[in-house]
């Protein structure tokens, strides 16, 4: 990058600096989440039999279902980016409405999954789980805590698209100026992501 | 912009946009203005917690108890370091400094996001007003240390909760303004200026900004998994549920070390502005600290085993870590030694800002060799948990950095408000401010050696003239700071004005006036030269030339 083009964006929308700066918050999620992730890296290497025992109480079928929605969730979100581009304002918002409605569907079954988790006792804190041999009580708050924080970025990437598409209704976002929907766009890209690592690690992994 | 035009002469304290007053202020997106916000909150913090501190020595000059009890006493010492580290030390520099001149410095009108740097202020705001309620609320001042170390954390009956959110937001609000750094010195850096020609204070934030961003997250999830176990009792942490207490202690340092750097590293860039302007010569080294800048923030990150020596970590962990600890020490000698050799030859003005840089460079001197003694294993085991730790860090944080704030206001002050304070009596409050803590500090690094363990109420007999000392430098120290506020607060009405550029200084905000306008620069200025060029050699000797004649 030639150091001449470097405008004050005082003057002019600055696209790439948006999109750097979303990048960087995106690193700052992953890297809360990579707590997560090292903490259930030390268990389970201290406590892989009641991992292995314990992952076996989540519903798989569930589990896919989730996953198989967030991916195409994902895909509509990048469609939309493209009909914005090309100028077509009313698929972009089409598009990014069954994005919302895919993300509903995610959320509701979760909520059916935390609940049948809950009809079981098997809740932080709960005397059924306290008396689980210590690792799988241990999987199951990193259960909970992994997938409930997945789950409130699942609501902000919701709350984001939402307003993306009012932005886009009132003309704020079109085709020479669609950083935010790119940026709304990468944030649920994020949210997919962790999703494809959480899945294996609690679902598939027994 | 159209605005700028209209008012072409108007410093950004007496530009009135939508707002007046004070809404004028909460609404503003100026980055002058949100420093100059960040810096009144963090001013009346820091007085806060120096009182605690003070009344924590009176309690200590004399063994047993005197004006308090062991209970409050540890809320005091907990509160004092909650609101030193996650309110002042660590947004400090960066958030005051950093938004009033690295725009100025790299020749831009503001930072990337301006409205996400406001907003970042307000998450500050929210998260100092929970921490002072966490002391004020029922159930008591949090006692747990500002570590927070578990299992003591998770079981603790005060309000811990509230002092974790506060530093779980407050950390949040610190990640935004690395995030807006970063892309500021990557975009709107002035055209001709390449990374090589950049002045040092932005390489210092660069490099800051860059851990905040990455090392943050980590304490902003283990905070929240300390939450977690106290709430919905998921004992990550607790042994009773098979939880690890030393997993909490890597996870917080793995933060809290590289929190380190976030302190010190902004204050060594303010320093590196100051020796050139001061000794009226480029910067010795320009690369090398550049280039130190980032080793440190890169190697700051893999040494945060050495606060767990006795902890109970492997023999080749501690070995790698006390080895780390030694390599990081490497890059900030070399600063020292630019810093120095910046001096060497040039034409000293010894004006406030350069005395107070100076004292910087002695203090850290000290605080960084006592360091080594706790980073060497042997001497760690005899050392852990003593004053001679208390001693040391504050040697680093208030000798280092809290001097380095101080010569930053004083460097930028004419600048900040256009305005000039009282040399003499900058001189006389650096005079109290540095004997005052000497006295306050140094003798903790004796008791500490001796065995006097830091965080104690009580203590032997033998160790009472050193607490006896600290508490006559604390209040010495405190007349310093008082007087050194005074000197400041009250010329900002009665002050003489400040020419544009009073130091002399060649960096570009000493190029535009006092106080600048609200964009900064009427047109943005073309780089063609580092930062540091005083002029030609054939100008620079016609200027000792008439130096000399004058004297």
């Amino acid at each position: 990058m030639a150091e001449i083009k470097n405008i004050a964006p005082s003057e002019h929308h600055d696209y790439q600096g948006s999109k750097m700066g979303m990048w960087l918050f995106i690193f700052t999620e992953l890297f809360l989440f990579g707590g997560l992730f090292l903490v259930y890296a030390v268990f389970r290497t201290q406590y892989s039999a009641d991992f292995h025992k314990a992952a076996e109480e989540t519903n798989t079928f569930i589990g896919t279902l989730n996953t198989v929605v967030l991916l195409i969730s994902s895909m509509t979100v990048a469609m939309s980016i493209t009909a914005i581009q090309s100028n077509q304002k009313g698929r972009a918002i089409r598009l990014l409405l069954v994005t919302l409605v895919l993300a509903s569907v995610f959320m509701v079954n979760k909520y059916f999954e935390w609940g049948h988790k809950f009809e079981l006792k098997l809740y932080p804190g709960s005397e059924v789980l306290t008396n689980l041999p210590k690792g799988e009580l241990l999987f199951f708050g990193l259960y909970f805590m992994m997938t409930g924080l997945h789950a409130i970025h699942v609501l902000v990437g919701m709350i984001l698209l939402t307003v993306t598409i009012f932005r886009i209704k009132s003309g704020h976002i079109h085709t020479g100026n669609f950083s935010m929907i790119e940026n709304s766009g990468l944030y649920w890209h994020l949210v997919d992501l962790i999703w494809i690592f959480l899945f294996p690690m609690m679902y598939l992994i027994t | 912009m159209s605005h700028s035009e209209t008012h072409p002469q108007v410093s950004y304290l007496e530009y009135q946009g939508k707002y007046k007053g004070i809404l004028g202020w909460l609404t503003t997106t100026d980055h002058k203005r949100i420093a100059l916000l960040y810096m009144y909150c963090i001013v009346v913090f820091f007085f806060v917690a120096a009182i605690l501190g003070l009344t924590m020595s009176i309690e200590k000059m004399r063994p047993g108890q005197d004006i308090m009890n062991a209970q409050t006493y540890n809320g005091l010492f907990t509160v004092h370091g909650i609101i030193m580290i996650f309110m002042i030390v660590i947004p400090g520099l960066a958030a005051v400094f950093g938004n009033f001149a690295l725009p100025l410095l790299i020749g831009a009108r503001d930072v990337a996001f301006p409205k996400l740097n406001l907003f970042s202020w307000y998450l500050y705001v929210i998260g100092a007003i929970l921490a002072v309620l966490s002391q004020l609320l029922k159930g008591g001042a949090p006692d747990t240390g500002w570590t927070f170390y578990v299992p003591y954390s998770a079981g603790s009956s005060t309000n811990v909760i509230w002092a974790l959110t506060a530093a779980f937001i407050l950390g949040f609000s610190n990640i935004l303004t690395g995030l807006n750094f970063i892309v500021t010195i990557h975009r709107m850096r002035a055209p001709g200026m390449t990374w090589f020609k950049m002045p040092l204070f932005p390489w210092s934030l660069y490099a800051t900004a860059w851990i905040q961003v990455l090392a943050t997250p980590i304490v902003g999830i283990t905070l929240l998994m300390v939450i977690a176990e106290r709430v919905l009792h998921i004992g990550f942490f607790d042994p009773a549920l098979g939880g690890d207490p030393v997993l909490f202690q890597h996870l917080f340092w793995i933060y809290s070390h590289p929190a380190v750097y976030i302190m010190i590293l902004p204050a060594m860039g303010v320093i590196t502005e100051i020796f050139p302007t001061f000794s009226q010569k480029p910067v010795f080294g320009y690369g090398a600290i550049a280039i130190s800048s980032l080793a440190i923030a890169f190697v700051g990150y893999f040494v945060w085993g050495h606060h767990m020596f006795t902890s109970g970590i492997s023999y080749w962990s501690k070995w790698f870590f006390s080895f780390l600890t030694f390599i990081v020490a490497v890059p900030s000698a070399i600063k020292v030694f630019n810093w120095i050799s910046t001096m060497y030859g040039g034409s000293i003005q010894m004006r406030p800002p350069l005395l107070y840089a100076i004292s910087f460079v002695f203090l850290f001197m000290i605080g960084g060799f006592t360091g080594l003694f706790l980073g060497a294993l042997a001497t760690n085991v005899q050392l852990h948990d003593t004053t001679f730790v208390v001693a040391h860090f504050h040697y680093i944080i208030f000798g280092g950095m809290g001097f380095a704030f101080f010569a930053a206001i004083h460097y930028w002050y004419p600048k900040m408000y256009g305005k000039m304070y009282s040399d003499r009596w900058a001189y006389i409050a650096w005079g109290f401010t540095f004997v005052g803590f000497n006295l306050l500090y140094f003798p903790q690094f004796i008791i500490g050696v001796q065995g006097m363990p830091r965080r104690y109420f009580d203590y032997l007999p033998q160790f009472q003239w050193g607490h006896m000392l600290s508490g006559f430098g604390a209040f010495i120290l405190l007349i310093g700071l008082i007087l050194m506020a005074w000197n400041l607060i009250y010329h900002v009405k009665r002050g003489a004005i400040a020419p544009a550029n009073p130091w002399k200084g060649v960096t570009l905000e000493w190029q535009i006036a006092s106080p600048p306008t609200l964009e900064n620069f009427e047109e943005i200025p073309v780089i063609k030269h580092n930062p540091y060029w005083f002029g030609t050699e054939e100008e620079i000797k016609r200027e000792k030339k008439s130096v000399t004649r004058n004297t």
